[in-house]
């Protein structure tokens, strides 16, 4: 990861904004098919398979990697880690974002997104976990919304609000945490319906307390790999405190991504024998398992520590890579491999390549709304009006 | 990074209640709901079954479902293993390379009608319904299209109209719930010419299936299937080759849906009343140990100055 120069980056760009353009077009496209001729137009789901990438990427991994919010907030502002505190508005931003999109994806997947409320305003189906989701979706969207408002307000110069928006820290930031705690969890609780359907090797009593943990995992882990791409891209735009606590957030979270990693592979053990699922290790799906469990649970957990320990940067920041990539194999898995194991092959599902199509044009949208943001608004700087404490 | 006692007894803190969220309340409920009273059945014994598709046409006339590519009378469709779709509610599936059978086997396969459905404790619109008669019902005009019923339903059977645009719904069998209400039989079981299917009050047609089993030991599989699968269906089997060879599962357990997800939602007011406490907790003893770190901090300054001043007279004297 070399540091980029001036002109460099303004290739990049102009190269960055030709990819975006082409895959805005086609994704409006795509969307225009979508919503003119159903979602059997675009997408391969079918009877057997009601839920696609669109849940399975755009909604579990999505929030997953959007946790690095509620990590990074509460690890400064109730853990008191206050030398972290330059990572608090970039992760809340990245949260927020990728809070927006998952919904903006869900509006895709649902066949009637405009009755999206009606699980609030017209009858509550309080029995459902996806109804704790729904609501959880919701209201920490509203949360993330508040805690960045204060960028988009210092940058307007609406210092009233603004201050506002800052004594509500706190409070903001533990109903974070609450909501954050159900809402990961309850993704995983999602898939506690369906033992006859999900492989025994993912099935566990305890499918909710994994996803809380990986999410953890992933938020740690997106601070660092977002850190490390904010500054190759946006460097001129860091102030000197962002730039000094730079390498310190990346060791300080990349050792608690350590620890939670090898805390994690724990608790998989432990699910594992209480299962005593241990049979299944010798046939395909087993081999599979271990592939995720050793190669993107146990390996990473161990590069972090080697990476912290002989502070190499570098190895820390491709580990994180490593450990998103496990995050979001382990919900492909849960979702989608692993899920309708018992169907002969001829009844699985692949995605249709325009779903793929939209999964892509979503998350560029979400890179584009980063890059307006973070180019305008004081997110990797201190604004020059308030430095007391944002 | 040295961690101070305090902190370390926060996390800690944390760690044990994010452990035991895991720990489902399996006690959640100790009622077990077996079905409304007096509640309505449908008998399929398969052995009867010589798969005439009588029943199929039959649904597909009540529920002005539209008309197949093929007739109803053409009988070379059950070569070919068959689910029920958007269009159709029941379809009859025919095995004829099983050993133990002498003859081809025919069993229907439609919705089961849990008496605890999963569709329905999965729905967060309460879009579906198990009534009294027994069947478990569906209301278009709330749904959203979420299709976690599907995910749920360990029977395979809600279908989606993935074609359609505005207006896509959930499709299954209902039971004939309109046709039940009036008092009159489902469409399959009225259409029924071996006896294959029968109408009844759940109790009664456990108890008349188990009879026939003692009966004819040799013709049955010793077990009413849907007696107890996931907490006992409305629909009940009798076969007589193994369950599974039919299609139908046995690995699904006597747990009724709602129990599997119970434990988790049940954590989730200890979370809301806990978590503020915990969290609240922790940072106030971030916000002490801060405090006593500053304050430890200006005496050894004091000190140092003091110190500092001391030797600074004593060397002036």
């Amino acid at each position: 990861m070399s540091e980029e120069t001036i002109p460099g980056r303004k290739s990049f760009f102009s190269l960055f904004n030709i990819c975006a353009g082409i895959i805005v077009v086609i994704g409006l496209y795509i969307t225009y098919l979508r919503f003119t001729g159903g979602l059997g137009a675009v997408t391969n789901l079918s009877d057997y398979n009601p839920w696609g990438i669109w849940i399975g990427f755009d909604l579990l991994v999505g929030v997953a990697l959007a946790a690095g919010g509620f990590v990074t907030s509460a690890a400064v502002y109730i853990f008191g880690m206050k030398r972290y505190h330059s990572a608090v508005r970039p992760a809340i931003l990245t949260g927020f974002l990728g809070y927006a999109i998952v919904v903006l994806a869900l509006n895709y997947d649902v066949g009637r997104p405009w009755r999206l409320p009606y699980p609030f305003i017209i009858q509550q189906g309080t029995t459902s976990v996806l109804f704790e989701v729904a609501a959880c979706v919701a209201l920490y969207l509203t949360v993330l919304f508040i805690e960045f408002s204060s960028a988009p307000l210092e940058w307007l110069g609406l210092k009233r609000a603004r201050d506002i928006v800052i004594k509500l820290t706190m409070v903001l930031t533990i109903l974070g945490v609450i909501l954050s705690t159900m809402h990961q969890s309850s993704l995983g609780a999602l898939f506690l319906i369906a033992p006859s359907k999900l492989h025994p090797l993912w099935y566990s009593p305890f499918l909710p307390v994994y996803f809380f943990i990986t999410s953890i995992i992933a938020g740690l882990s997106m601070v660092i790999f977002e850190s490390t791409l904010s500054y190759r891209f946006f460097k001129h735009k860091m102030d000197e405190i962002h730039m000094q606590e730079k390498n310190d957030i990346t060791l300080g979270f990349g050792k608690a991504a350590s620890f939670v990693l090898a805390g994690y592979f724990i608790i998989k053990i432990f699910g594992l024998s209480s299962s005593n699922n241990w049979h299944y290790l010798k046939t395909d799906y087993g081999i599979w398992y271990l592939v995720e469990l050793l190669g993107f649970v146990a390996l990473p957990s161990f590069l972090y520590a080697i990476g912290v320990r002989v502070k190499s940067l570098n190895l820390i920041k491709w580990t994180s890579v490593l450990a998103i990539l496990g995050i979001i194999l382990n919900r492909f898995n849960v979702c989608l491999i692993a899920f309708n194991w018992h169907l002969p092959s001829s009844e699985r599902y692949f995605p249709h390549w325009m779903e793929i199509g939209i999964s892509v044009f979503i998350v560029t949208v979400g890179l584009i709304a980063f890059r307006f943001i973070v180019t305008r608004m004081p997110i990797l700087y201190e604004h020059p009006d308030y430095k007391d404490a944002h | 990074m040295s961690i101070s006692r305090r902190k370390f007894l926060g996390w800690v803190g944390a760690a044990g209640l994010s452990t035991a969220l895991g720990k489902s309340a399996a006690a959640a409920t100790h009622k077990h709901f077996s079905g409304y009273p007096g509640s309505f059945a449908v008998l399929h014994d398969t052995t009867f079954c010589v798969g005439c598709r009588n029943c199929e046409a039959a649904c597909n006339k009540v529920n002005d479902l539209p008309q197949p590519d093929r007739p109803f009378t053409d009988l070379s469709v059950l070569e070919k293993k068959r689910r029920t779709t958007t269009k159709v509610f029941t379809v009859v599936n025919k095995r004829n390379d099983l050993q133990r059978a002498e003859s081809p086997v025919f069993f229907k396969n439609q919705c089961n009608h849990c008496l605890e459905p999963a569709c329905a404790s999965v729905c967060f619109v309460r879009a579906f319904t198990k009534t009294k008669t027994g069947a478990v019902i569906y209301d278009s005009s709330v749904c959203v299209g979420c299709r976690y019923c599907m995910v749920a339903c360990p029977f395979e059977i809600p279908t989606y109209e993935y074609d359609q645009v505005l207006t896509p719904r959930i499709r299954k069998c209902t039971m004939c719930y309109p046709r039940v209400s009036k008092g009159q039989l489902p469409g399959c079981v009225e259409a029924c010419p071996m006896e294959a299917l029968t109408f009844g009050k759940r109790q009664d047609l456990i108890n008349f299936a188990k009879q026939r089993i003692q009966k004819y030991p040799d013709r049955y599989v010793d077990h009413v299937y849907g007696e107890q699968e996931m907490g006992g269906t409305s629909w009940l089997y009798l076969s007589g080759v193994p369950f599974k060879e039919i299609g139908m599962r046995e690995d699904l357990g006597v747990t009724p849906a709602p129990e599997l997800t119970a434990g988790a939602l049940a954590v989730v007011p200890m979370i809301v009343g806990l978590w503020p406490v915990f969290l609240t907790g922790i940072y106030a003893m971030t916000k002490r140990s801060d405090k006593i770190a500053e304050r430890e901090k200006e005496q050894a300054i004091d000190k140092a100055v003091k110190a500092a001043r001391k030797e600074d007279a004593e060397l002036k004297t």
